[in-house]
């Protein structure tokens, strides 16, 4: 890992001993790591399931837009939360 | 959150946040005998342990209160040989399973059946960065060498790994060599943290707590390293944990009395955190109440629920919310009330007892071969005391 910028093409997973979970008592997703949780708003969610170690970025992006046609300005909204999502590590490129 | 924590027969389930973490204390049975450990001193007169089904029911039971996060821990957890078995139940439960060990009795073939089970993060605690200071302190010979290999072992298997190192006044101003060291060993989170006076560490406090000068030199080396890391764009994480009797204002110990964490430990005494046992309260037990009953109408969890159980200063203070107060037990061993304001807080009337330990460690400490190790002759000598 040499640089900060996202690579829009690579195809990424969720960083081995994180773990994305649905938690019915707290009615929301979270993201599980050694000794601490994240509770994740819905939007961060949506695109988290996608993160499968197939897809890039670019195609997370597309898939978002065929599944919300209406929501406008998607794909910035995913770029800033994958920007922080790489920042804080809980994310690796295949 | 609810008005009264007294009142046990006001139910509270509809607004009683979730046990998120829960710590599972499966055994006070160690091979090493650290002198700062948070086990209670009097450990030796504990009941015996839970048997592997009445843990599975506590971690089911806690499960469906909303409990994630599951940490195995001891004493050292490894020496309980259904260690898998409640691994495997725990994850299926849908756990995200801790195991914070001394890595002493970790074995490759042990590793691996972890693993198998469905372990998802290991964590392994060294008393220093060098051979024989570590050796001393745990109160064994070999302990370093087998840290290292199976830190190793660990990180070959694939797990996420966090080295933990508790820091006091006879290893804290080695904190670069422990740093290097876990980044040498490919750690992926590093907790730096100073000793916190509970337990054995309350015992020794005049031989373990850093002088000032020493803890600043320690957050500074820890912020260069944080710098170099973030520059590397590294993902190791460093972790320094202050001890609070450097602070003008108490911890907000637990997050507050029974609002995220459940202790449950070998005889299956429930606890709202590590050292609660000390407390002249009752706790419940797993034997004989469930963990619903346990987190949302005992009257030990209910006791320091809230702001209404709060005495002066803490009362009108606009910070009540941020802290809580404090820690409780410490309140209760600085001033023998566990109601009172955490001594730690410059506005208690009790802060002169923090000012003398500071004091203490700039004038008077003493040496590592004055503290009390911890085993169990020593804890029944204490008891007997």
């Amino acid at each position: 890992m040499s640089d900060n910028e996202l690579n829009l093409q690579q195809p990424l997973r969720i960083r081995r001993g994180f773990r994305l979970q649905w938690e019915p008592v707290q009615n929301g997703h979270v993201l599980l790591y050694p000794e601490g949780m994240i509770q994740l708003n819905d939007s961060a969610a949506h695109i988290l399931k996608l993160v499968d170690g197939q897809r890039s970025i670019e195609q997370i992006i597309s898939e978002l837009q065929t599944q919300f046609p209406d929501v406008s300005g998607l794909d910035e909204d995913v770029l800033t939360f994958m920007g922080v999502a790489h920042a804080q590590f809980w994310l690796e490129y295949c | 959150m609810h008005s009264s924590g007294l009142n046990t027969a006001n139910p509270v389930s509809a607004t009683q946040s979730p046990p998120l973490w829960l710590l599972a204390e499966l055994t006070y049975r160690c091979p090493l005998q650290c002198p700062y450990c948070s086990n209670p001193v009097d450990f030796a007169k504990s009941g015996e342990e839970l048997t592997t089904a009445q843990w599975i029911e506590v971690f089911r039971q806690a499960r469906e209160l909303g409990a994630a996060q599951l940490g195995f821990s001891g004493g050292e957890p490894l020496v309980r040989q259904d260690l898998a078995e409640l691994v495997k139940a725990a994850r299926d439960l849908g756990y995200y399973t801790n195991l914070i060990t001394s890595g002493i009795g970790l074995t490759e073939k042990r590793i691996a059946e972890l693993s198998e089970a469905g372990l998802d993060h290991i964590q392994i605690s060294f008393q220093a960065a060098d051979e024989e200071v570590n050796n001393m302190l745990a109160g064994s010979k070999k302990a370093f060498a087998q840290k290292l290999a199976m830190a190793k072992a660990v990180k070959a298997a694939g797990y996420p790994m966090v080295l933990n190192f508790v820091t006091h006044r006879h290893n804290i101003d080695r904190m670069d060599r422990i740093i290097e060291l876990c980044i040498e060993l490919d750690a992926d989170f590093v907790e730096l943290a100073t000793c916190q006076f509970y337990g054995w560490a309350e015992l020794n406090r005049a031989a373990l707590l850093p002088t000032r000068e020493q803890l600043e030199r320690a957050e500074k080396v820890t912020q260069q390293w944080r710098e170099k890391l973030a520059a590397e764009n590294h993902p190791c994480k460093l972790i320094f944990v202050t001890p609070d009797y450097y602070e003008e204002r108490p911890k907000a110990c637990m997050n507050g009395w029974g609002s995220l964490f459940l202790d449950i430990t070998p005889d299956g005494t429930a606890l709202p955190c590590h050292s609660a046992r000390q407390l002249p309260i009752q706790f419940p037990n797993v034997k004989e109440h469930s963990i619903q009953h346990i987190w949302q109408e005992s009257f030990g969890f209910n006791k320091f629920r809230g702001f209404d159980w709060m005495p002066e200063p803490c009362r009108s203070c606009d910070e009540k919310e941020k802290d809580f107060g404090g820690c409780r037990c410490q309140a209760f061993m600085l001033t023998g009330d566990a109601s009172n304001t955490d001594p730690v807080c410059s506005k208690s009337e009790h802060h002169d007892k923090i000012l003398a330990a500071r004091e203490q460690a700039e004038h008077a400490p003493l040496g590592v071969e004055q503290m009390v190790y911890r085993n169990e002759k020593m804890s029944n000598i204490i008891i007997k005391g």
